[in-house]
């Protein structure tokens, strides 16, 4: 047997060896390309990639439409540097605090939310975030208000320090690589097919026998703590966290990134949150715009491809093959 | 092996179950005819869990499963088809049976292995479709299917989920003669492990299949019985008769 | 007690608005099945276009008359233009959409009037007090309470008594039936969405004396106009005028006599009634269970 032959009768070995061959070089050209700046850009990108990668699982996969999710992310970021700048504890230590609060906090909030379906999970997704958002504004001898709260240095990794941009970068990267190798894993397990299928029809779901309401609580838990851990890592590269990681907008933007890109598909919030981040940082260099420019993103993407990019590619595909 | 006592509802003033009682013996093919109305999908509705009567006591296997959510019902054997298509659109004809099987036999919450691995409930999947012959589609997604092949895949999912009782809300509905002769022909290839409560209009359907039948007329039985002794029964004859169908 | 009879009536005040945006916002869901995420910036719109036609003629009253008009036209165009091809689709994209066209609104208004924190006069004559059994009310705050309760009556009124009202509750009730009988859902569900944006307008004129003229009071008002609908019950007309009023009674009494939670106060309103009720007070399972 050929290679050629190996790879057209085997598409998965040929994704893994394309991905073999071209990772080192994906991952490791913008430490040779880019510095300072542009270094900063990819690494805010990986981090808001895995948030979208996060809200993936539950909205792709779980059908769950949630526009709340900054609130795991903003937990997870305040708790990371609450913990380590009051306590004078490690970050490593905030990290992990901050990973917890935000699953504890998913627990909590989601057993709330997957009591309901359609626009009352959508209701009440937002008004939990909402009111964290409020929290964090109001509990200012805590979160220092709209202000936000600040102080956090970056710490050591295996003696190499985090504070410089290559390796926080190298750090992201690989935070990323890791929740995508879990999300691969739990996406082709049986619960990443029973959480598939509690998306299709709930109902059946409950007459073979399946706790649907417990299933989606546990998707929506570990999502929450990913969206947690990105929050973390978010406080590391940023050492501040005001409510706007808490609000609205924000979570509005993590819902556009995984849309944009392609929900139900490992890679597409990737790509969403790579496009939409890499646009707003192009345009906001040149234009105050920038509010115009995401809604007719907004827009365009509900008019022209609401499968996302990915899909969108998809489609394209299928059509030339036919051809 | 199922037993309803008294089972009543009422939606407002329309009481759909009337002080419903019957009894599913193991192994019996028992079948609920009457007109249109007579409230059989409601009452398979409170028997499967998806309503909650508002009086009386149902059981399975002598347990009481009354006030019991749908999956725990599920869980202790029993298992149904609906007439109108819930089933998992965006997947295929393969996926939606071993999602069954997994609900009896699997690790709902297993996410460290990929599905594949699960060797015992592909293989009662794989089971569960060829009983039913339903190997030429295997592969193809459900939103896809023709009407008579979604009602083949209804009792497959349900098969898989190895029942002891199964619940089948008009099987036969809509299917072509040959697709009608051919669910006959797998329904009587069930093993006798497995009880069957049925809803059915055709009747060559009923007398072919059912060693039990009960007649619901507006909510109420007015006769349960023997096929024979049911077909001979004046007041049935005076229902069928009267309100043809 | 004058105190307290002050807060009353401005939590009064804050219901009134609260429903004259929720109210549209209502039944846009009833009628088109779509969660209106711009519906604060047509409240903000309102404002905005009243600031420059006060600004040009000098009357708040001609501002009211005309500021709702280029409002509804741009929303029925919005509905025409984006929404109409989205009903067959997923509450998902509808929200997207809608919630682009905020962005949108905001990032034009910005342009056009820049940042505002503009507020508007309140027309002469209704500037000083009014003594009502030995309190002074300010009477600009009475009449707005006049205004919205007459309203609110008159929505009531065209919804009960006219065709048209009785068209859009069939529309709201099943819309596949009403086209069946032959009804033209399609406009019907223009008019609504324009006259829903109108009223938003409408209501951010009025507020403008109170609330002030500016961008970002549209997500302000949008979020407890959202919870007013999800305790009221989406489509509920009736819904909303209860649920505007707990929240306006609410949020302001809960501001002046326990500041410290008043804020979450709103917000665990809400998360109690949707587990209680899932589909609010008001609001009809759409599943028909």
């Amino acid at each position: 047997m050929t290679t050629a032959t190996f790879f057209t009768k085997w598409p998965a070995a040929r994704g893994f060896a394309f991905v073999a061959v071209l990772l080192p070089f994906v991952v490791l050209s913008p430490l040779a390309l880019l510095s300072g700046y542009g270094l900063d850009v990819i690494t805010e990108i990986m981090i808001f990639a895995i948030v979208a990668v996060s809200l993936n699982l539950i909205l792709g996969y779980g059908g769950m439409v949630s526009f709340g999710h900054a609130a795991f992310f903003g937990l997870g970021a305040y708790a990371t540097v609450l913990i380590s700048t009051r306590y004078d504890v490690s970050p490593w230590l905030g990290l992990a605090g901050g990973v917890a609060t935000a699953t504890v906090a998913a627990v909590v909030i989601g057993a709330f939310c997957v009591r309901l379906g359609g626009v009352g999970f959508f209701m009440m997704s937002l008004a939990f975030a909402q009111l964290l958002n409020s929290g964090a504004i109001k509990w200012r001898p805590l979160t220092g208000g709209s202000d936000g709260v600040g102080g956090l240095l970056r710490p050591d990794l295996f003696g190499f320090d985090l504070a410089d941009a290559d390796v926080m970068y190298l750090f992201t990267a690989a935070c990323l690589a890791g929740a995508l190798l879990f999300m691969r894993m739990v996406i082709a397990s049986p619960f990443g097919h029973v959480l598939v299928g509690t998306r299709e029809s709930s109902l059946r779901m409950q007459a073979i026998g399946y706790q649907t309401r417990h299933i989606r609580l546990a998707a929506f838990a570990l999502s929450g703590a990913i969206a947690g851990l990105s929050g973390g890592v978010y406080a590391f590269y940023n050492g501040f966290v005001s409510p706007d990681a808490l609000s609205f907008g924000t979570s509005g933007m993590i819902l556009l990134m995984v849309i944009l890109g392609g929900k139900g598909s490992l890679l597409g919030p990737v790509l969403g949150a790579g496009l939409f981040l890499s646009v707003k940082n192009v345009v906001s260099t040149h234009t105050s715009h920038w509010l115009l420019i995401v809604g007719c993103i907004f827009v365009a993407c509900v008019m022209v491809c609401p499968e996302g990019i990915l899909g969108f590619a998809k489609k394209l595909s299928r059509s030339g093959e036919r051809r | 092996m199922l037993r309803l006592e008294n089972v009543s509802k009422a939606f407002g003033s329309l009481v759909v179950s009337n002080a419903v009682t019957l009894d599913v013996t193991p192994g019996q093919r028992h079948t609920i005819i009457g007109p249109n109305g007579a409230g059989k999908t409601t009452l398979i509705n409170q028997i499967g869990g998806q309503l909650s009567p508002d009086r009386g006591k149902i059981f399975l296997h002598g347990r009481e499963i009354t006030r019991l959510s749908a999956p725990l019902r599920a869980q202790a054997g029993l298992a149904r088809t609906f007439q109108k298509n819930t089933l998992f659109q965006a997947l295929s004809v393969f996926e939606n049976v071993r999602l069954g099987a997994q609900a009896a036999h699997g690790r709902t919450y297993d996410m460290f292995r990929s599905w594949r691995n699960d060797t015992r409930v592909l293989g009662l999947a794989e089971q569960a479709i060829e009983q039913m012959n339903l190997g030429r589609i295997a592969a193809q997604p459900v939103g896809k299917l023709s009407y008579g092949d979604l009602r083949q895949v209804e009792v497959a999912v349900a098969l898989a989920t190895s029942p002891t009782v199964l619940l089948l809300d008009e099987p036969t509905s809509g299917l072509s003669p040959s697709e009608t002769a051919r669910m006959i022909d797998v329904l009587h290839a069930l093993p006798r492990e497995i009880s069957i409560l049925m809803i059915e209009h055709d009747m060559e359907v009923v007398f072919s299949i059912a060693d039990h039948i009960t007649v619901l007329y507006y909510g109420e039985v007015i006769a349960s019985g023997a096929p024979r002794a049911v077909a001979d029964d004046p007041r049935v004859q005076e229902v069928y008769l009267g309100a043809p169908q | 007690m004058d105190l307290f009879l002050t807060q009353l009536l401005n939590g009064l005040v804050y219901g009134v608005l609260l429903f004259l945006v929720s109210a549209g916002l209502a039944l846009i869901f009833g009628l088109l099945g779509i969660v209106n995420l711009a519906h604060g910036s047509f409240f903000m719109l309102g404002g905005f276009v009243a600031l420059s036609v006060t600004a040009a003629t000098g009357s708040f009253w001609l501002a009211m008359l005309l500021a709702p008009i280029p409002v509804m036209a741009l929303a029925g165009l919005i509905e025409v233009a984006f929404l109409r091809r989205l009903y067959a689709r997923s509450q998902l994209d509808q929200v997207l959409l809608t919630f682009g066209l905020s962005f949108i609104l905001t990032d034009v208004t910005e342009t056009i009037w820049g940042k505002g924190l503009s507020s508007l006069q309140e027309p002469r004559g209704l500037r000083e007090g009014v003594e009502i059994l030995g309190n002074v009310f300010p009477a600009y705050r009475l009449a707005l309470l006049a205004f919205g309760f007459i309203c609110a009556f008159a929505i009531w009124l065209v919804l009960e008594r006219t065709r048209a009202g009785s068209m859009v509750r069939a529309g709201v009730d099943d819309a596949r039936t009403a086209m069946g009988i032959g009804l033209n859902v399609p406009a019907l569900r223009t008019a609504t969405f324009a006259i829903g944006g109108g009223l938003a307008a409408l209501a951010g004129v009025v507020a403008g004396p109170l609330l002030g003229v500016f961008s970002g009071i549209d997500v302000e008002v949008l979020i407890p106009a959202f919870i007013v609908v999800a305790i009221g019950g989406l489509g509920s007309l009736r819904g909303a005028l209860i649920g505007s009023l707990v929240i306006g009674f609410a949020d302001t009494l809960g501001k002046a006599y326990i500041p410290g939670v008043s804020m979450f106060l709103i917000y665990f309103a809400m998360i109690g009634i949707l587990l209680v009720r899932p589909h609010g007070l008001f609001g009809q399972d759409p599943s028909g269970g």
